[in-house]
């Protein structure tokens, strides 16, 4: 009894000591435009905590890129600040691994093994024999062992993430940042690919950021949600995902959708 | 008897057919036409110092080989055109590195890029040879403008073209600098780069065949260009030919052997050209 509640206590002491991996702080973001900076961000907060995976929510062009980009560091941010483990972040790193949107993203003159590996050798200095083992257990995960050797030209758009995916997750980057990986699949292929994911994240205890205009996997994939407004972004509300029943995942996707489809209607 | 030839004899013709339709049988049937579509002009002209026949030039060619040292010409031509191809690439590779790194740099490498590259690099000779004499070194500094101009057009096109995401991936796991530019700016741009490199030779070649014509011999022996001049003047057309049929040869074989190879092995295999 009492070791249980001491147990407890001990949990929920961490729970609310645990530094966040990742803070956005105050965070505006804008672009310069032919009449000034247009605003794409205001004033956004989060944190995410170890393990935590954060989903911003919120139709086209609310700037959930922008967030994601800043966060890589590839966009610096016109007010607030990005906090990397509580260090202001200084620029794009490993510590920070984008999947992106685009097919692209593989280089296409690597193999998928060679993908994966490229960054273990040129970015964390590992050596390639060492690189290409790690590269296979990470290809193992996504389900691609077997089409290590194929150059991304011949690997379907799944194909190609499911690489993308691995290559992040070799890196054992202290936060995954995803950009609507699976916007440009047809929806088959992206119900695989959202429990494929949220199955191999699990295993490995990522810590994620995910970007997404769908509830449906917002809902499927986070473990909190951050909804924003359009133009610009601003922060609807926050919350928790905690129940992962059927029934319980449909309540929140009605709540999501009357904080945001709900809220364009009334205005 | 004839119930076996019956349905044999429509197979063979089928896979004859089958033979004769690879584009190699074709390109085969084209090569031999023209060779017979010239051998019956030669005998209607019946002049062989203006035309002679494929025939003679068969003979011509082995005459030159065997005794008018055809392949010392050919080597002397080739070494000149690796030695100005060489130091061409070295200029490329520090104009488009500078052009890299500096937006000045790059604003005047591609305005001197727009400007030079129309200019036929043998217009320059008779320049060249006042800056630098009778030599070896105005051949190369011509050969050099038609290698210099095509090939940073390409790679600054090349570069240009890059996916976006592709370069955040490489700022993504940190990569700057030299590191950029070899592990993501290259590989990325080769397709383009190739296509400069294959340019640049075909200039490269016909520059220094032309320059050849107009100089005569550079060091004790001519190159190819002079061994084409040379017969011409002792009206021996049929080693004219055989001299015009080598400066095909050589410029075609370099294409396959070289240039083809190496797109089979990279971009091709890649998917980044077709
Ligand atoms: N490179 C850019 N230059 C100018 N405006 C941009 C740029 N990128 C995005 N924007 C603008 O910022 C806003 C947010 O864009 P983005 O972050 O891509 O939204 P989302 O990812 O949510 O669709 C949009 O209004 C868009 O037009
Ligand atoms: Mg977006």
């Amino acid at each position: 009894m009492s070791i249980n509640r001491d147990v407890a206590v001990f949990d929920q002491y961490r729970a609310a000591t645990k530094a966040p991996v990742l803070a956005a702080e105050h965070l505006s973001l804008g672009y310069a435009g032919a009449s000034g900076v247009v605003a794409a961000v205001d004033d956004v907060s989060f944190k995410i905590a170890e393990g935590d995976r954060l989903v911003l929510l919120g139709p086209s062009g609310c700037g959930k890129s922008s967030i994601l980009r800043a966060v890589a560091g590839f966009h610096t941010p016109t007010r607030g600040r990005i906090l990397s483990r509580g260090r202001p972040i200084d620029g794009p790193g490993p510590d920070r691994v984008v999947v992106f949107q685009e097919f692209d993203q593989l280089l296409p003159w690597k193999s998928a093994r060679e993908n994966v590996a490229f960054p273990l050798v040129h970015a964390r200095g590992e050596s390639r024999r060492l690189a290409r083992e790690r590269a296979d257990e990470a290809l193992e995960l996504v389900g691609l062992l077997r089409a290590r050797n194929s150059y991304p030209h011949e690997l379907s758009g799944g194909m190609k993430q499911r690489v993308a995916i691995a290559r992040a997750l070799a890196m054992e980057p202290d936060v995954l940042l995803m950009d609507e990986p699976f916007a440009a699949l047809d929806a088959l292929t992206r119900r695989k690919m959202q429990s494929d994911l949220l199955a191999v994240v699990e295993r490995v205890g990522a810590t994620l950021l995910f970007v997404t205009h769908s509830i449906q996997e917002a809902v499927m994939i986070g473990t909190h949600l951050h909804l924003l407004s359009p133009h610009p972004g601003r922060t609807v509300a926050e919350f928790e995902v905690t129940g992962r029943s059927d029934a319980e995942r449909k309540s929140t996707v009605r709540e999501v959708e009357r904080l945001l489809v709900g809220e364009e209607v009334a205005a | 008897m004839s119930e076996i030839a019956q349905p044999f004899a429509p197979r063979v013709s089928a896979s004859l057919v089958r033979v004769a339709n690879t584009p190699a049988a074709r390109r085969i049937a084209a090569v031999l036409v023209l060779i017979l579509a010239w051998e019956l002009a030669a005998i209607l002209q019946n002049n062989p110092i203006m035309l002679p026949r494929f025939s003679a030039t068969v003979l011509a060619a082995i005459d030159a080989i065997r005794s008018d040292n055809i392949v010392g010409a050919v080597w002397v031509s080739l070494s000149v055109l690796l030695k100005g191809y060489a130091i061409a690439l070295a200029v490329t590779l520090a104009l488009v590195a500078a052009a890299a790194v500096n937006g000045f740099a790059r604003d005047m490498l591609q305005m001197l890029t727009a400007m030079l590259n129309p200019l036929p690099a043998i217009a320059l000779l008779p320049l060249a040879l006042l800056w630098f004499g009778l030599g070896e070194t105005s051949i190369i500094f011509v050969l050099c403008h038609a290698v210099v101009w095509p090939l940073s057009l390409a790679a600054l096109t090349g570069f240009d073209t890059v996916p976006p995401t592709q370069r955040l991936v490489g700022r993504n796991y940190g990569l700057s600098g030299p590191k950029f530019l070899a592990l993501i700016l290259i590989p990325a741009a080769l397709p383009s780069l190739l296509s400069g490199l294959k340019i640049g030779w075909a200039f490269a070649w016909r520059t220094l065949i032309a320059a050849e014509l107009v100089f005569g011999v550079t060091s004790g022996s001519g190159g190819l260009g002079w061994f084409i001049f040379r017969n011409r003047n002792d009206l021996l057309t049929d080693k004219v030919f055989a001299g015009l049929a080598t400066v095909i040869a050589i410029g075609l074989l370099v294409e396959i052997l070289v240039f083809r190879t190496i797109e089979q092995r990279t971009v091709r295999r890649w998917g980044m050209a077709r």
